[in-house]
């Protein structure tokens, strides 16, 4: 086990006598409580810890937080592992285990580190010019770009943990709890408003846990402790450690991804892993901070060249010193403070600050602690291929055109680096917000909000601690006034001084050479984007930022340039010769940082995935055996396969059994609506294309449902069941459809009319007993009224009792036979079904599926909304013109005398009786009128259904095929997928009992 | 997610809605009398403007009632919800 020579004897928001066991790369190793993954690593000297994606680089750690772009791994075991993991937002726990997700054999030796050698023929847009051509070759490449690309694996089996999710309202939802946003949380939680803070740490306090500052004359974090503890007290503030608030959406709806136990070890989890928190907030405050800018020299990827406010951090906070002989480089004062940190944590330090003047109480202070300063220098270089070894310094006058020598070179194991600080606008801009260029401070600050938000402290472009906490309660305070509140009771606390500002614009810090001929100048670690990239794709043609960002890869990392995307544009903006406004950014898109698919999913996975319906019967197909056919949310039974059946064996018997004797069905899952009113006859006139006016009570009808473009959009049986009053019926899926449809004209076109329209399709099962011997079983049952020919015709629908039971009595059939289907109340059909198979015993009642339905249905030319039609097909088309009345209008008639709904070349429907007599066509299947054509060979149609005909012992099909109709008895061909045509005859769509006496028996 | 003001039960989120497009599309009166082009301008164009709308939605998963919103499309900004008048479509305000 490596020892942790990095850490020091003291400081620090670690527990020391809680060490901490884990694996890094198959090592062992020991961190103590309160260690990030990140801080674990360093103070164990791991200075390699992942391979760049391009070139192959050995990378180390940079950051301290989000930003972080290399130290990215696979956390976990097996299934519940999770790729693509920040090690500076991991935090450690026992037994952890992470892999690097570069580096192959290891990060330490990487084959694919040739790259580097070769990176001048890897520049910008090397993928688009290289793998072009041939193009055939685009599959082999794409199989090997993509092995190398990507920044983890996902676990191959399914994910093992919970996930859920919670709506929320608030009042005030403070996004960041570093001092502007505990300062806001607090005067609004003072004002009486409901709060929520979430901070993506699993501590509260943000900068003030690394900070040398004094709030009220104390340690800043005594001051974080007392106002976490205050706002922990007040009933209506929600706090969310670990919870990062990733995305801001329309009307002030924001999504919060909370981690509840990936920092416990996994004995200790319980409950869900992530709880995605999608909250509504009246205001918006937005404290999530700045990201230190690193400063693009050459080779500035090499490992120990680190942000120097994470090397603050990773002293003051985890108590751990990255390098004991410094170099400091920056071109503001933050980094001073950095400086006197590594300084007082034992470390040798040299100051290198780029500006020729400048940072006097901080200079002041880092020259007492007895820091050399360089101004007027840079780092223009450094060396080291592991690990950073010898700083090369150059004295530079402020011209960025210029190259500069370096005269002098620094043996170092540790390279801080501050370019200055950008706020983090992310969320401001994922709501709509621009952002305005800060000439002073050089950087993109929020500009007018677009939503009820408010962006504070550093997020602000505020940067000390005394601007920021005031920031902070400004911002709280008018969120709860606009929230209604009267302004609570707070203060500002006395701050102490924060090194800070005087930020001199250093975009590309000159070498010895142009960028072209020096070392690499990364400004995009985790896409390999150099400074070279973005001048050769301004070279090449590509002047738009979001040109440049697609063709040089810069900001398109899982950390989306959170470090890299600033210093792109402004040295964009000097390609140009532009102001860096004049240029502007990138987009920025939620999710501010990665998110779970599993927290995305949260518990609608597996059976929770969609909702199933069943059928009150569905028990008895169950027990049957019956296969489920899902259609739309309902399973329905397939078939009913005896012993070893298989579903054309089953199939054949069901259709036999309901042509010879009787068969049962259950279409319980028809869509059913209840309309009724004094304006029911005029409505449903407007709606449905047949004269529903002069259907006397009692009758049914098939009626069809157009859209106003002319097209078929529903079909079903709907019956007149009182004056006023009619029963709808609507495809299985079309059922809410329908509904809605019906209801929209009622509400916004016709208000006048007085309907009322009910879903009943829940509240009554439907049986279908069919075939010649469907009357007998009915009697058999014993019913209230005559089911004889004359007294109850084919369609026609009646009250009655069956066996007791109150039903309605449909006389309709879907099958071409004599049939019945039952109405039954829902919580009857069971019983319903179980006397009905009773019943129809002596003449071996044959229970079907939906396959045998289709199969039945097909032989009658009974079409199917959805297969026969795809929203393209008029009622023409499908020879249905008997159902048009020329007396009224109604929805889509006018379409229908359009010149391209009257062409006579227009698909129409057809059957199709394959020539050899044998060949089931595939549905789907294009039909040509010669099969020998040049390519692009001609089509005239298309395959609809097809299926073996059991009764016909044929196969037959249903087609749409170009003027259809006029063609009877040609032959066309049916291409199959192996490129052989199938010789197919155009014939009447109806195949059995044309005339159509068997269903009216 | 939009929050929108269902006249009937007050601000709902966006998944309870359905949208029905432009609000105020009167169905002609006499189709027949109309001529293709100014049946397919009822049927087929829609303003699509850049800024205010008006539209119709549908607050399907509570009480099924159509209503107006007036929308800009640009900032998604939802300046009032309206309830259609006894007439046709969008009349109302």
């Amino acid at each position: 086990m490596a020892d942790q020579r990095f850490r020091l004897p003291e400081g620090g928001r670690i527990d020391r006598s809680k060490p901490i066991r884990f694996r890094f790369n198959g090592r062992a190793f020991e961190g103590y409580a309160g260690d990030t993954l990140a801080s674990a690593l360093l103070a164990n000297g791991v200075g390699v810890v992942g391979r760049s994606f391009k070139l192959r680089r050995p990378r180390g750690i940079v950051g301290a937080g989000a930003e972080e772009p290399n130290a990215i791994f696979d956390i976990g075991r097996g299934s519940a592992a999770r790729p693509n993991q920040r090690a500076t937002q991991a935090e450690l726990y026992e037994g952890l285990v992470a892999r690097s997700t570069k580096g192959w054999p290891s990060p330490g030796f990487d084959v694919g580190a040739i790259n580097d050698r070769l990176s001048r023929l890897l520049g910008a847009g090397f993928y688009y010019k290289t793998f072009m051509r041939p193009k055939s070759f685009w599959r082999l490449y794409e199989r090997f770009i993509r092995a190398s690309a990507g920044f983890g694996r996902v676990p191959a089996g399914p994910d093992p943990d919970r996930y859920e999710h919670v709506n929320a309202h608030c009042d005030v939802l403070v996004a960041g709890g570093g001092p502007a946003g505990l300062m806001a949380a607090l005067a609004a939680a003072r004002a009486g408003a409901r709060v929520v803070l979430a901070d993506d740490q699993s501590e509260f306090g943000g900068r003030l846990l690394a900070a040398a500052e004094t709030i009220d004359h104390r340690p800043a974090a005594d001051w974080v402790t007392a106002t976490v503890e205050e706002l922990a007290g007040h009933a209506d503030v929600r706090l969310l450690p670990r919870s990062t608030v990733f995305g801001y959406f329309d009307h002030n709806f924001l999504g919060i991804a909370e981690r509840c136990n990936d920092h416990l070890p996994a004995s200790a989890r319980s409950g869900p892993r992530e709880r995605l928190w999608r909250i509504r907030a009246r205001e918006v405050v937005l404290a999530q901070g700045a990201f230190e800018r690193p400063l693009v020299f050459c080779n500035n990827d090499r490992p120990g060249v680190m942000l120097a406010s994470a090397v603050s951090t990773y002293v003051r906070r985890y108590g751990v010193c990255p390098g004991s002989r410094a170099v400091v480089f920056t071109n503001n004062d933050s980094a001073y403070q950095t400086a006197i940190d590594l300084r007082k944590a034992g470390a040798t330090v040299v100051l290198v600050d780029s500006r020729a003047g400048g940072a006097r109480l901080a200079a002041d202070a880092a020259s007492e602690v007895g820091i050399p300063i360089l101004q007027g220098h840079v780092v223009s270089d450094v060396d080291g291929t592991d690990h950073v070894t010898v700083a090369h310094i150059a004295q530079w006058d402020g011209d960025p055109g210029k190259t500069v020598t370096s005269t002098i070179s620094i043996d170092c194991d540790l390279v801080a680096v501050s370019g200055g600080w950008s706020p983090a606008v992310h969320l401001h801009s994922q709501s709509g917000g621009r952002n305005a260029w800060d000439e002073r401070e050089h950087c993109f600050v929020p500009g007018e909000p677009a939503q009820a938000s408010i962006a504070a402290g550093s997020g602000n472009g505020k940067w000390s601690l005394a601007e920021c906490l005031e920031d902070g309660l400004t911002a709280g305070r008018e969120a709860a006034q606009r929230a209604g509140f009267d302004a609570g009771h707070v203060t500002v606390p006395a701050a102490g001084d924060t090194f800070c500002g005087g930020t001199e614009p250093l975009w590309r810090v000159p070498a010895a050479q142009e960028p072209e001929r020096c070392p690499k100048q990364f400004v995009d670690f985790q896409n390999d984007t150099s400074v070279a990239d973005i001048r050769l794709a301004v070279r090449e043609g590509y002047l738009n930022v979001e040109h440049v960002k697609r063709y040089t890869a810069l900001g398109f990392g899982t950390d989306q340039g959170k470090l890299g995307n600033i210093n792109g544009m402004a040295i964009l903006a000097e390609c140009r010769d532009e102001p860096i406004p004049a240029v502007g950014t990138t987009t920025f898109r939620p999710a501010y940082t990665p998110v779970s698919f599993g927290v995305g999913a949260g518990a609608n996975v597996g059976e929770l995935f969609d909702p199933v319906r069943k059928t009150a019967i569905h028990e008895a197909h169950e027990a049957a055996g019956a296969p489920m056919e899902v259609v739309g949310q309902w399973h329905r039974p397939w078939y009913f396969p005896r012993s070893a059946e298989d579903l054309h064996a089953a199939v054949a018997r069901e259709c036999r059994a309901v042509r010879n004797s009787v068969g049962v069905m259950d279409a319980s899952t028809l869509g059913k609506i209840d309309a009724r009113g004094p304006d029911v006859v005029e409505f449903l006139e407007r709606i449905y294309t047949h004269d529903v006016g002069k259907m006397a009570v009692g009758r049914c009808a098939y009626g069809i449902l157009l859209g106003e473009d002319g097209m078929l959009m529903d079909d079903g049986v709907m019956a007149r069941v009182g004056e006023q009053r009619f029963y709808l019926t609507t495809t299985t899926g079309g059922a809410a459809a329908v509904l809605a449809w019906l209801e929209k004209w009622l509400q916004t076109e016709w208000p006048g009319l007085e309907v009322y329209l009910t879903s009943l399709t829940d509240h009554y099962s439907t049986i279908a007993v069919a075939g010649p011997d469907s009357r007998k079983v009915l009697e058999n049952i014993g019913c209230s009224i005559d089911l004889g020919r004359d007294a109850f015709p084919f369609m026609t629908v009646r009250e009655a009792e069956l066996g007791g039971v109150a039903v309605q009595l449909f006389r309709v059939s879907f099958s071409g036979e004599l049939a019945f289907e039952i109405n039954v109340a829902s919580q009857h059909a069971r019983a319903m079904w179980d006397t009905v198979m009773k019943a129809g015993s002596e003449f071996g009642i044959t229970p079907y599926g939906t396959e045998t339905m289709h199969v039945l249905r097909a032989e009658k030319g009974f079409v199917i909304v959805g297969q026969e039609t795809d929203g393209s097909v008029t009622p023409v088309d499908l020879g249905m013109n008997w159902l048009l009345s020329k007396n009224k209008d109604f929805l889509g008639k006018r379409s229908l005398a359009r010149a391209d709904c009257r062409r006579e070349d227009r698909k129409q429907l057809v059957g199709l009786l394959s020539v050899d007599g044998q060949t089931v066509l595939p549905e789907g299947a294009q039909l040509v009128s010669d099969p020998g054509a040049g390519i692009p060979v001609p089509m005239c149609g298309h395959v609809t259904s097809s299926y073996m005909s059991a009764c016909l012992g044929h196969p037959i099909a249903l087609a749409l095929v170009e003027g259809g109709r006029g063609r009877r008895d040609e032959t066309l061909h049916c291409m199959l997928r192996d490129g052989t045509a199938v010789p197919v005859r155009v014939a009447a769509p109806v195949f059995y009992d044309p005339k159509g006496e068997r269903q009216n028996a | 997610m939009l929050l929108i003001d269902c006249p009937w039960c007050g601000a709902r989120a966006e998944s309870e809605f359905s949208y029905g497009g432009e609000a105020g599309i009167v169905r002609p009166a006499d189709p027949d009398a109309l001529s293709d082009a100014e049946w397919a301008d009822y049927l087929f164009f829609r303003k699509n403007p850049r800024g205010v709308h008006e539209e119709l939605w549908n607050h399907a998963q509570g009480c099924r009632r159509w209503f107006g919103v007036e929308r800009d499309t640009v900032t998604y900004r939802i300046a009032r919800s309206f309830v259609l008048a006894d007439g046709p479509a969008g009349e109302g305000g």
